[in-house]
């Protein structure tokens, strides 16, 4: 199990946009991906449920990934949030 | 065939498909099943359906805005597929038994309620998108019970409870053949757009607009107020025959008479259109409209979520002005309040709204308000024949207010050399019946009179012109209100200020003579009825001649 946080950069949070870019993302690994913030976590596939967490601009989010996959997915993870979120 | 019967509210035939916008109420039957395999089969299918048809929107929008813009519908993919309300829908299917319809529909509501209860403003807003996906698997799993958001690519003729006015500013003109609606009267907010729009509207249905399915193949009789549904062939072809005859008669007034102008007495009648929008001016000109006799420039601030900015209303101001060359535009400033609602003006519910804080009242508490719109339209003022209108006056200190006002952004402009009409004509509505009682009064103070007779008869008569029930007692032929027309109209000429009428009994032919009569100089209607109340003029002045 691979863990990292990051800090949300967009300036309206993970709204609509960024938060469908996101699953998207995490469609495309195969481990287990969930994301946390504020003492709430949401399995980072479902859409509905990340734009739940509500996530703003400055949140600290961390993301849990676990799989066999999991180096590859969690660099995957980084580079996106980093160019996207 | 059935035949369904309303209140014409604006003359003509259209034929085509009915689309049922149902705001965000949807009314869907629940039924219990016993083969849930075959209930999740269905929801399944549609799901897959309705990320077809999304993914074609998709594609399509992309080649035309670009990935940023299109990417809802991408969204509104994701969230067709996502797992928890997917798997909320098959739950619902199973456990309860309930047809796929009624679980999407269910389970859409809730989703939609977790999203509203969201503590910001953004994610509250994304219930819309929720209600939209469940409205499209809906239409999909049944094609006669869903309603969909009010656009498509075919021309439709729109069916609604009713149509607020910023829901009307936001419908697609070229693709609304006709406007159905359960309640509402001729002077509902969707009647008048739809004459202006030159469009048949049957209003009023009541509890027949339940025989209407979205997708229905109907006929909509704005003249005599029916609506008929899947007519059969010989039905269709003499509608048909009816709409052929009334565009060539139209088009054989508008030869005859486009460019006259109507003289009695020695006296031009000015015949002039309403607008809401800049883009109304058109219209108003094919038409042949002499000048425009009311510019609602409460359009310019519904329908969106911010106020207008002055140059954004300068701009719309100026079209208008520079469209119309030398023919006078009045410009009524905003009538904001009542039925016209501004949500982001966050206005308090009121328990009588039409005898409320609305319009000038509004003007002269706000005056930041007010001073941009008299800015804006003073700064247009240079560039075209422009009069200025306060509505819902009642006494005299008001229109002084009001000028006050003007004359000091007039001294303003002056200062900064920015260019205006110094010589702006300035004059007010006749409205209630206090203006009409103080007109002798009220006529010194200003420039001209229009009489608005939709209001002027609500409070004349006491009678709400909203409410269905009383729209018998609602009737802009009442003695009552033409002794308060014919007072403001003596004051006017006494006075030597000129008078019109902008309401919608300007149009009423059995009022022509009375008008004639009075010397009223200048009648206002909607673009579509320009013409043939020329003709109407243009007869009672012969007939008159005739009878000396």
């Amino acid at each position: 199990m691979k863990e990292f946080t990051y800090q949300i950069k967009d300036a309206d949070g993970l709204h609509a946009r960024p938060a469908g870019l996101l699953v998207k993302c995490v469609k495309e690994c195969s481990s287990n991906i969930t994301l946390s913030v504020n003492g709430k976590s949401a399995d980072a596939k479902r859409l509905f449920a990340v734009m739940g967490l509500c996530v703003k601009q400055n949140d600290l989010v961390t993301f849990t990934v676990e799989g066999p996959e999991e180096n590859a997915d969690c660099a995957k993870l980084k580079e996106f949030c980093e160019a996207n979120i | 065939m059935k035949k369904l019967h309303g209140i014409g509210t604006s003359d003509g035939v259209a034929i085509g498909r009915l689309m049922l916008y149902q705001n965000d109420k949807l009314s869907i039957e629940k039924h219990y099943i016993e083969n849930t395999e075959n209930e999740l089969a269905r929801f399944k299918a549609a799901q897959k359906q309705a990320e077809g048809a999304l993914n074609e929107i998709y594609l399509k929008l992309l080649k035309q805005v670009g990935e940023k813009d299109s990417m809802i519908f991408q969204i509104h993919i994701m969230m067709l597929q996502d797992e928890d309300f997917t798997e909320a829908i098959q739950e619902k299917i199973v456990k309860e038994q309930v047809n796929a319809e009624f679980a999407v529909w269910e389970t859409g509501q809730e989703f939609a309620e977790q999203f509203a209860q969201m503590d910001s403003e953004y994610m509250r807003g994304r219930k819309t998108d929720v209600i939209d996906i469940s409205r499209r698997l809906i239409q999909c799993l049944n094609k006669s019970t869903a309603a969909g958001p009010v656009n498509s690519e075919e021309p439709f003729i729109l069916a609604a409870e009713d149509l607020t006015p910023s829901e009307t500013v936001k419908l697609d003109q070229s693709k609304v053949l006709a406007i159905v609606t359960r309640v509402g009267s001729r002077t509902s907010h969707s009647a008048i757009l739809s004459r202006t729009m030159g469009i048949p509207a049957v209003a009023g249905l009541e509890d027949s607009f339940e025989k209407l399915k979205d997708g229905m193949f109907v006929i909509v009789d704005g003249t005599s107020g029916e609506v008929l549904l899947e007519p059969d062939k010989a039905t269709q072809e003499n509608y048909e025959k009816r709409q052929t005859e009334s565009i060539n008669s139209k088009n054989k007034l508008k030869q005859s008479l486009g460019n006259t102008t109507i003289m009695h007495n020695g006296r031009t009648i000015e015949v002039n259109a309403n607008i809401g929008h800049p883009g109304d001016v058109q219209s108003a000109l094919e038409n042949g409209a002499d000048g425009i006799g009311l510019f609602r420039s409460e359009f310019l601030y519904m329908g969106r979520d911010s106020l207008p900015t002055e140059d954004e209303q300068f701009e719309a101001y100026r079209q208008v002005l520079k469209k119309m060359g030398k023919k006078p535009v009045i410009v009524r400033t905003f009538d904001i309040g009542a039925d016209k609602k501004v949500p982001y003006l966050h206005l308090p519910e009121e328990e009588n709204p039409a005898l409320g804080y609305r319009a000038i009242r509004i003007c002269l508490d706000q005056t930041d308000l007010f001073r941009t719109q008299l800015r804006a339209l003073l700064r247009a003022s240079a560039f075209g024949n422009l009069k200025i209108m306060f509505p819902m006056i009642i006494s005299t200190e008001e229109i002084r207010t009001a000028k006050a006002i003007l004359e000091d952004i007039k001294s303003d402009l002056s200062a900064k050399n920015i260019a205006f009409d110094t010589a702006v004509k300035v004059g007010i509505m006749i409205e209630t019946p206090a203006a009409a009682v103080l007109s002798s009064e009220l006529a010194k103070e200003c420039d001209f009179f229009s009489i608005g007779t939709n209001d002027l008869t609500q409070y004349t008569l006491a009678a709400d012109r909203m409410n269905g029930k009383i729209s018998k007692l609602y009737n802009q032929r009442n003695p009552a209100v033409l002794k308060m027309i014919e007072m403001a109209a003596q004051s006017a000429h006494q006075a030597g200020i000129p008078v019109g009428i902008c309401g919608e009994s300007a149009a009423d032919p059995a009022l022509t003579e009375f008008y004639l009569k009075l010397g009223i100089d200048e009648l206002s209607v909607v673009s579509p009825s320009v013409l043939s109340l020329k003709s109407a003029l243009q007869q009672a002045i012969q007939s008159e001649s005739g009878k000396d």
